[in-house]
């Protein structure tokens, strides 16, 4: 049943689960939200289980009319959102009523919001999964494989969608468990793949300086400005690459390589951006500066695990 | 080189059997994918061989990396014993050697002192190894070509290579499933269907099966679907 119009579609938005495995040796990424933990925290609070289909708004700019009382939630970066002007705000659940209009302005703090509909955004998955993979030509609307929401658009609910009670009661995100969107991050490093080719001194540089997210960033990876790191070769046979892994090129700038990127890869890698900071790095705008800690495997794991339990996933 | 199994990250790890391409390799790597997939099932999120290598992407609360990696040592102590699951099959592409639709046909001929005509007989005389899926969907990397033919890709990236173009980088021969951006020499060009999304298979190749190039003419280039 379609129930929201889409009147704003933003800069890029996309329909995304948690991803789509098993396709990796046919050279398919695993696409997905970047930021899985205000993923599921928007799936959460309307009491979806976490693979549900729910939007990816990047930078906001988005706007919806509900054609159908539907049970909504919005997480992820501040965008100043309205329902019919009146602000609303984020991390919490929320009814929008047949001809209101939900709106959000530009991301103020974070770059990408979520928003989930209770019953999951009704798509037809490819490969058991429905999220979008641009570069794959893959996933999201049917009519319109692999391509960002636009004006125009209909979205369907999963099911009858369940008319909400008049009473409603929305449910929100305890606060501790909101995270600052600030323009500094410690970012983990674990350290793996070529880390041995890279001499003592360039690691020790690449720890103490900082680095800026520049404004190359898309859902493949993150290419970052600052300190020039150099290892000791400049190709390798190409291999398998890992979600968040730290790529250095021959310019010496690294790259983080994100749900989207190919799925191998010829340049040395350092190691990988630990998962609990790769959900902070999501949110990352360009200008955003990171400063790079070498993070232990095990509490990284214990962390990691953790959250997986927390979600089910 | 004695195997060496690294963690990457908090769920995957990856395998390293070589240092250097050695078609020879890839049926092991075959293999050992595939044992790895049918001994922890849901466990495995990813499995993706590579020339030397095997990228694993596990599910960490279905399958620890403790148990994954006391199997796998197990394993690659008598790898030689590991059963061949999967035959390789042998595929056979109709392509179109010709300037019309391969820009870099008569330059690679003229750089390497061979004729337009000794090029397109070197590159569809040899049996060719799928040595890695990937960069796209589709993008069987193919080894080895011939060192007569051999050549560097291009130093700038051509910003468009159209969907089917067959091309050469170093030592490995390649064709394009779908138009991309790419720096391959490019020798000629495909017509058929190499990624089919809706289709299952959606591709014709794995990792390890062996494919050779069949010269055609114009007329069947294009009997064949082809675009000039």
């Amino acid at each position: 049943m379609n129930v929201l119009k889409v009147l704003s579609a933003g800069i890029l938005t996309l329909i995304q689960d948690l991803g789509r495995n098993r396709v990796a040796h046919l050279g398919l990424s695993t696409g997905g939200p970047l930021d899985i933990h205000a993923f599921c925290w928007a799936n959460r609070l309307v009491g979806n289980h976490s693979n549900q289909p729910a939007l990816e708004i990047t930078m906001g700019a988005f706007s919806v009319e509900a054609y159908s009382d539907v049970v909504l939630s919005l997480t992820g970066a501040n965008c100043s959102a309205t329902i019919d002007g009146q602000r609303l705000e984020s991390w919490r659940s929320f009814v929008l009523h047949k001809g209101q209009v939900l709106k959000l302005g530009y991301a103020r703090q974070g770059f990408r919001a979520y928003l989930a509909i209770q019953g999951g955004f009704d798509i037809a998955p490819c490969f058991d999964s429905v999220a979008t993979v641009v570069r794959n030509q893959m996933g999201g609307l049917l009519v319109r494989p692999g391509t960002s929401l636009k004006r125009d658009d209909w979205l369907a609910v999963n099911g009858d969608s369940a008319i909400p009670e008049p009473t409603y009661r929305p449910h929100f995100v305890v606060s501790r468990f909101i995270p600052n969107y600030d323009d500094e991050i410690e970012i983990g490093v674990i350290e793996s793949y070529q880390a041995n080719l890279f001499p003592d001194d360039a690691k020790k540089r690449f720890y103490a300086s900082p680095y800026l997210v520049s404004d190359k960033l898309d859902r493949m990876g993150i290419r970052l400005s600052g300190e020039k790191i150099h290892c000791d070769s400049v190709g390798i046979i190409s291999e398998g690459i890992a979600l968040g892994s730290i790529q250095f090129p021959p310019n010496g700038q690294p790259i983080i390589l994100t749900h989207d990127r190919q799925t191998l890869g010829g340049y040395p890698k350092l190691g990988c951006v630990s998962r609990m900071s790769l959900m902070r790095l999501a949110q990352a705008r360009p200008g955003t500066k990171l400063n790079f800690y070498q993070a232990e495997l095990d509490k990284e794991s214990q962390a990691y695990f953790a959250f997986m339990r927390f979600f089910g996933l | 080189m004695e195997p060496r199994i690294v963690r990457l990250s908090e769920t995957s790890l990856i395998i390293y059997l070589g240092e250097e391409i050695d078609t020879d390799l890839i049926q092991t790597l075959t293999s050992l994918s595939q044992a790895i997939s049918s001994k922890f099932r849901h466990g495995i999120v990813d499995v993706i061989p590579s020339y030397t290598s095997v990228f694993v992407e596990f599910h960490p609360l279905r399958v620890t990396y403790q148990q994954i990696n006391h199997w796998l040592n197990e394993t690659l102590s008598r790898l030689d014993s590991l059963e061949h699951m999967i035959k390789p099959q042998q595929i056979s592409l109709p392509v179109y050697y010709h300037p019309d639709v391969a820009p870099d046909l008569e330059s690679l001929a003229k750089e390497r002192g061979l004729t337009v005509e000794e090029v397109i007989q070197i590159h569809s005389q040899i049996e060719y190894t799928v040595c890695a899926i990937g960069f796209a969907p589709g993008f069987a990397f193919l080894a080895s070509v011939d060192e007569r033919i051999a050549m560097p890709r291009h130093a700038e990236p051509k910003s468009k290579v159209a969907k089917g173009s067959v091309g050469i980088a170093g030592r490995q021969t390649a064709v394009y499933p779908l138009e991309t951006p790419g720096g391959w020499q490019v020798i000629g060009n495909c017509p058929m269907s190499l990624f089919t999304p809706e289709q299952s298979p959606m591709m014709p190749f794995n990792v390890g099966d062996l494919v050779r190039f069949g010269p055609i003419s114009r007329d069947e280039f294009i009997a064949l679907g082809g675009q000039l």
